[in-house]
């Protein structure tokens, strides 16, 4: 999966959590919590949907760094790459 | 009374409510906790159980009708009595003719389409008691109730899954092959007279509540009669849009209702409190690193734990005031705020919250709220909760005072977790902190009480482990 793949298999996982969110209208580098109503069962979930598609399973400890787009995108890229 | 089954109450404002879809039908055997119904309130689609062992003798009431909490939807028979043996092979007197107050057949979308082309398929309308029996007998020998094997169609779910009107015969349909092939002869429908369109009264309903000729629309039933699925799929789709505004208005209003009675009746006061949530975080991170995602513990579900397995310790705040006194709840059903996607917000129970394994909490947690959001909640889950939490944390608010739910005697609050300045073994230190606050029915409990059911609280979140 090249990167621009896996933005959009987040996206998709994003979608499934946030049904009315447009993924075209998403800010890369805004925090998701600051564009989308959701809440931490949510991020959860959506970690997992990611995890799936993309299949990175990704740390607790890390949350703090993948709060937009970008970095979560940059983060899975690295991980599948390594 | 034993044999009835009667319209619940599924929430403390609910005095009517409205009979969805039947998933079973006569001649059944239910047990304690069969999914029978689906009823609607003005807040949610609900799934209704049963909570006697017998067969359904008949079906009372027909779908789509809005009856009174209390009004008896069916009637069974206990297992192995002579009547229920009646039941099961179609000769039970009491399945006759409904009464004509009632309008329609009682057994109107109830029975599935049977799917095979052979298969006349019922169409509801007044049921004979010789076509009845009929139609009961070949079903015995074949394997029966297709229809308590679909989940209930989206068609009467809350729309936020964005199900129309036009996608429901395609849920209907029974995933089980067609068991009665009953003989064409046995089924009833309305008399045609002359220039009369063959339509079931409920198709008639139907036609009239979605605005659709019947004229226009091809029936699928014997000889050609409409059933109400074929003015379903004639009519317009509301726009998934404008469904979900609906359900959200009626939502909204069961909500206003219910907190303008909390607050008419209830004396409530609040307190709060500051906790600590160092060692409650520490203690999930670390067991939280060795498990996979789909097995991660979030904190709201030790809050939760901790706040229901506090009230055994106070059973003040735990259970419900009616009829001038408070009756406690042995059980703690802890009720959640889930806000659903679009507006609207519910608190349906986690059952034995107090009790329950830590894993197993969180789980039934993911899963209620899933299904909350899906609009697929269970009667049991709406009418449960002895105590609700509202965790506003993730939204940034610092301390919430809420409006306690009626019937129930209290409502937790929860803030949101913030590294705060906090004073331990006199030196300043930065901590997880979060605030806690209690709303509570002056009734049943007072502020001596309340605080220590807080202070439990508190306590036990200083020893996750325990939890």
């Amino acid at each position: 999966m090249n990167p621009d793949q896996i933005r959009a298999q987040v996206l998709e996982a994003l979608s499934d959590v946030a049904p009315e969110a447009d993924p075209s209208s998403l800010e890369g580098d805004v925090p998701f919590r600051d564009q989308l109503d959701i809440d931490s069962m949510d991020f959860l979930n959506f970690l997992i949907g990611v995890n799936q598609r993309v299949g990175v399973e990704i740390p607790e400890a890390d949350y703090p760094k993948l709060e937009t787009l970008d970095d979560l995108v940059g983060c899975l890229v690295a991980a599948r790459a390594g | 009374m034993t044999g009835e089954f009667r319209m619940p109450s599924l929430g403390a404002d609910m005095d009517e409510g409205k009979l969805v879809e039947w998933l079973v039908e006569p001649g059944d055997r239910v047990a304690r906790g069969d999914l029978v119904a689906v009823v609607e309130t003005s807040k949610a689609a609900v799934e209704v159980e049963v909570w006697e062992e017998g067969v359904v003798a008949e079906l009372c009431v027909a779908p789509g009708t809005t009856v009174p909490v209390g009004t008896v939807l069916a009637r069974l028979e206990p297992a192995g009595s002579e009547a229920a043996a009646g039941a099961l092979a179609g000769e039970e007197p009491g399945v006759a003719a409904p009464p004509a107050a009632r309008g329609e057949g009682p057994l109107a979308s109830a029975r599935p389409p049977a799917a095979g082309p052979a298969a006349a398929p019922s169409a509801p309308s007044e049921p004979a008691p010789s076509a009845r029996a009929a139609a009961a007998a070949p079903r015995e020998a074949a394997p029966p109730r297709p229809a308590s094997a679909v989940a209930p169609p989206p068609a009467a779910q809350a729309p936020p899954s964005g199900v129309t009107g036009s996608e429901a015969p395609a849920e209907v349909a029974p995933a089980a092959p067609p068991a009665a092939t009953a003989p064409s002869t046995s089924e009833v429908e309305a008399p045609a007279g002359p220039g009369r369109v063959r339509a079931s009264p409920y198709a008639r309903r139907r036609a009239r509540e979605l605005g659709v000729d019947l004229a226009g629309v091809r029936g699928t039933g014997s000889h050609g009669a409409i059933r109400a699925q074929d003015v379903e799929a004639a009519a317009p789709p509301p726009s998934p849009a404008a469904a979900a505004e609906a359900r959200r208005e009626a939502m909204r209003e069961g909500m206003a209702r219910a907190m303008a009675r909390s607050k008419r009746e209830i004396p409530h006061y609040y307190l709060g409190t500051q906790v600590d949530l160092g060692a409650t975080l520490e203690w999930l991170e670390a067991r939280n690193a060795e498990r996979p995602l789909a097995e991660r513990i979030l904190p709201a579900a030790l809050l939760l734990k901790a706040v229901a397995a506090a009230a055994a310790e106070v059973p003040e705040v735990n259970g419900f005031y009616r009829d001038g006194r408070f009756e406690p709840s042995d059980a703690v059903h802890l009720g959640v705020g889930i806000s659903v996607r679009g507006g609207g917000l519910v608190a349906p129970a986690l059952i034995d919250a107090g009790t329950k394994p830590l894993d197993a909490l969180m789980a039934d947690l993911r899963d209620l709220v899933a299904r909350a959001r899906k609009g697929s909640l269970r009667g049991r889950e709406m009418s449960a909760p002895t105590l609700t939490v509202t965790n506003l944390g993730d939204q940034g608010v610092r301390a919430v005072f809420g409006v306690i739910y009626p019937p129930q005697v209290a409502l937790v609050g929860v803030g949101k977790v913030e590294d705060r300045p906090w004073v331990v073994d006199g030196a300043v230190v930065v901590r997880p902190v979060v605030d806690l606050s209690l709303a509570a029915d002056h009734r049943a409990s007072d502020g001596h009480r309340g605080g220590r059911y807080l202070a439990a609280v508190a306590k036990k979140l200083q020893r996750p482990e325990s939890l």
